[in-house]
């Protein structure tokens, strides 16, 4: 099995996904001749062609309406947004048009597309480049949204996200685009289905439910929480609409304590939302409260660096938290 | 005045022209009685096409339902009609009844929308048809079977950052494109002037380098003239067109507007007597095309039609309230 970063394992899944099936198409801005500013689709229009790669004009809105023009016809487009942060003037074409269109139509209408954008924090890119948006979109039925951590996440789950009937919103997180290497398989063997958790440590004293880029630190804090004594059990969410909410009740039944990490904003986050489903489904389990660890209520991350970390969790405070919930 | 040679070199046939003169004259009839039902309280909400029916109906007689996609906006009632929906089923939509084909009565019944029809379902927000018409555009090039993909709006649009969008893509990549903007001179309250600077839309046309075209939209042979250019353009791999069609808003913006409120009763009084459908009756008389008689028996039977197309859809039932969760996905 091929070696493979996470930005690499995006561009195998987009590479055999557009061998498997013609319609499958790529657009974007910059995703044609230079690859994408990630280089996620980088050797693409090389290999594709222009139609199939194609450049766009700077304009998210209409990115994601002629990507929905293109599903209405039968094509299964991938439309490229280069920042998630750059999503928002297309936010009406996906929430009103996109996401409704089967609903609005009583089923008539399908829009099968996914939209990918790299997410998060980290990278010194201040405020346009390092917001998490998924609550935004979790909050709309219609919509799928998934979120990888691993590159072989996210090979399998882009190309379950192509062949998917319904839109689905593709997170990526790109501090971890070059981060780390893993075996990812080729071809078939390679697909992960949507909607599946995974438990990446096992432990019997707390649950840390998390997506994205935290899956590391939260299995960073686990590490460093052995040495004390303390089992953390790590669940990565992977998609987190629709989320799999039987295996995270399953663990925190066992465990009696969650708490969940995210990079967002604390208020409205997505993890919120999980903290108040499973509190309210696994209130008689519960030995401590329910917690959230998350990004403090300030618009995005700042750039200068010490306020980029001042605002970004890592390791050590996410460590003193769990340590703090894990004796309450 | 018109002839007949020269409607006839239009590729128009007098079978044709009555065709599409009933259908106007059907939005007329069933738009009347959707605002009496309004009124009575059993239909929540109607947006009227009255004033726009000719240039509609012109227009999509041009193209080739079955072959070309349609995404029209709300006010296109009499366009559907045109586009194959039948008076039973702008009934049943008016009565938000399952049967409604567009939505099953989940959205206003100004959101038409039938796939094997190739009208593309609408939404209610103003101009995301447009881009979305330019990405439908680049298919049906890529399919190079020759279809065209139609899209309306008003000038009130024209002021939304979709409308620049689909545009400049469709323009760019010569996609198979009409943009038909019904220019009512109001968008609810607010004029032109307040909405859409410089000459007109039309003239928007040149910043992307395509054709634009004005044309007096109570005229049914200007309207598909500029219409008919704009398709075979289209079919032949040379790109987009803007036509600004100038039409006349007869009634309020929707059944929960009252444009006496802010416009001067002399110039809706005035505006009324302009009506379009008389006009378009005018001229098929002169033409020798539709006698009196003729006339009156369409009427009449377009007003059978109208009763038993209200009659059916009133009786239809309601949607079981379990239906509400059909179709969020497809396997939900």
């Amino acid at each position: 099995m091929p070696d493979r970063t996470l930005v690499q394992a995006v561009r195998d899944a987009l590479r055999e996904e557009m061998e498997r099936d013609e319609r499958v198409c790529v657009l974007g801005e910059d995703v044609g001749r230079k690859g994408g500013v990630f280089g996620a689709t980088e050797g693409l229009q090389a290999r594709f062609g222009a139609r199939r790669v194609m450049d766009t004009p700077l304009a998210e809105s209409s990115i994601v309406a002629v990507a929905q023009g293109l599903a209405l016809e039968g094509y299964r487009p991938v439309a490229e947004i280069q920042f998630a942060d750059y999503s928002f003037p297309a936010f009406n074409q996906i929430v009103n048009e996109v996401a409704k269109v089967r609903y609005r139509s009583n089923g008539d209408f399908s829009c099968p597309l996914v939209i990918r954008a790299p997410q998060g924090g980290g990278v010194r890119g201040a405020f346009y480049h390092s917001q998490s948006v998924e609550a935004y979109y979790c909050h709309v039925p219609g919509l799928k949204v998934v979120a990888p951590s691993t590159p072989a996440d996210a090979k399998g789950l882009l190309k379950a996200a192509i062949r998917d009937p319904d839109p689905v919103i593709f997170l990526e997180p790109k501090k971890l685009y070059r981060a780390g290497r893993e075996d990812v398989q080729d071809g078939e063997p390679a697909l992960r289905p949507l909607g599946q958790a995974r438990i990446v440590r096992e432990g019997a004293d707390l649950t840390v439910i998390t997506y994205g880029y935290f899956r590391a630190v939260a299995l960073d804090a686990a590490a460093r929480l052995q040495a004390d004594g303390i089992e953390i059990e790590v669940v990565d969410l992977r998609t987190l609409r629709p989320w799999d909410v039987a295996l995270c009740m399953e663990s925190v039944a066992r465990t009696g304590r969650l708490a969940v990490l995210y990079e967002a904003n604390r208020t409205g986050g997505f993890g919120a939302e999980v903290a108040a489903e499973l509190a309210e489904r696994c209130f008689a389990n519960l030995d401590a409260p329910v917690t959230r660890i998350a990004s403090p209520d300030v618009p995005s991350m700042p750039f200068n660096a010490r306020l980029e970390q001042a605002f970004l969790l890592d390791a050590d405070r996410v460590t003193a938290e769990l340590a703090r919930l894990a004796r309450f | 005045m018109t002839t007949t040679a020269e409607v006839e070199a239009l590729g128009l046939t007098r079978e044709q022209v009555l065709t599409a003169y009933t259908t106007i004259c059907r939005a007329r009839a069933l738009d009347d009685r959707r605002f009496l039902l309004n009124r009575t309280g059993a239909v929540a909400f109607i947006i009227s096409p009255r004033g726009h029916e000719v240039a509609q109906v012109a227009a999509i007689s041009a193209l080739d339902p079955g072959r070309d996609r349609f995404c029209l906006y709300y006010r296109d009632f009499a366009a559907a009609l045109a586009c194959g929906f039948t008076s039973e089923e702008l009934m049943l939509s008016a009565f938000a009844r399952p049967q409604d084909p567009s939505s099953g009565g989940r959205q206003t019944p100004g959101n038409f929308g039938s796939r094997r029809r190739g009208v593309i379902v609408g939404s209610s927000t103003v101009g995301p048809q447009i881009p979305k018409a330019a990405g439908i555009g680049l298919a049906l090039r890529w399919q190079g079977a020759g279809g065209v993909c139609y899209v309306s709006f008003g000038e009130g649009a024209t002021s939304q950052g979709d409308f620049h969008e689909g545009l400049n893509f469709a323009a760019i990549h010569r996609c198979p494109v009409v943009f038909f903007c019904e220019n009512n001179h109001w968008a609810i309250s607010v004029p032109q002037e307040l909405q859409v600077a410089g000459p007109g839309v039309a003239a928007r046309a040149a910043a992307y380098g395509i054709p634009g075209v004005a044309v007096a939209g109570d005229d049914f042979f200007a309207v598909y003239r500029a219409v008919s250019v704009a398709v075979q353009r289209a079919r032949a791999g040379e790109g987009p067109t803007l036509i600004e069609a100038r039409v006349l808003r007869l009634q309020s913006h929707s059944t929960d507007d009252d444009q006496r409120g802010y416009r001067e009763a002399a110039e809706l009084a005035a505006e009324a007597a302009r009506d379009p459908i008389p006009r378009m009756r005018a001229t098929l008389t002169e033409l020798g095309w539709l006698s009196a008689q003729e006339d009156a028996r369409i009427q009449a039977s377009l007003m059978l039609e109208v009763d038993a197309a209200t009659a059916q859809a009133e009786a239809a039932s309601d949607p079981d309230p379990q239906t509400l969760f059909a179709h969020v996905y497809a396997d939900a």
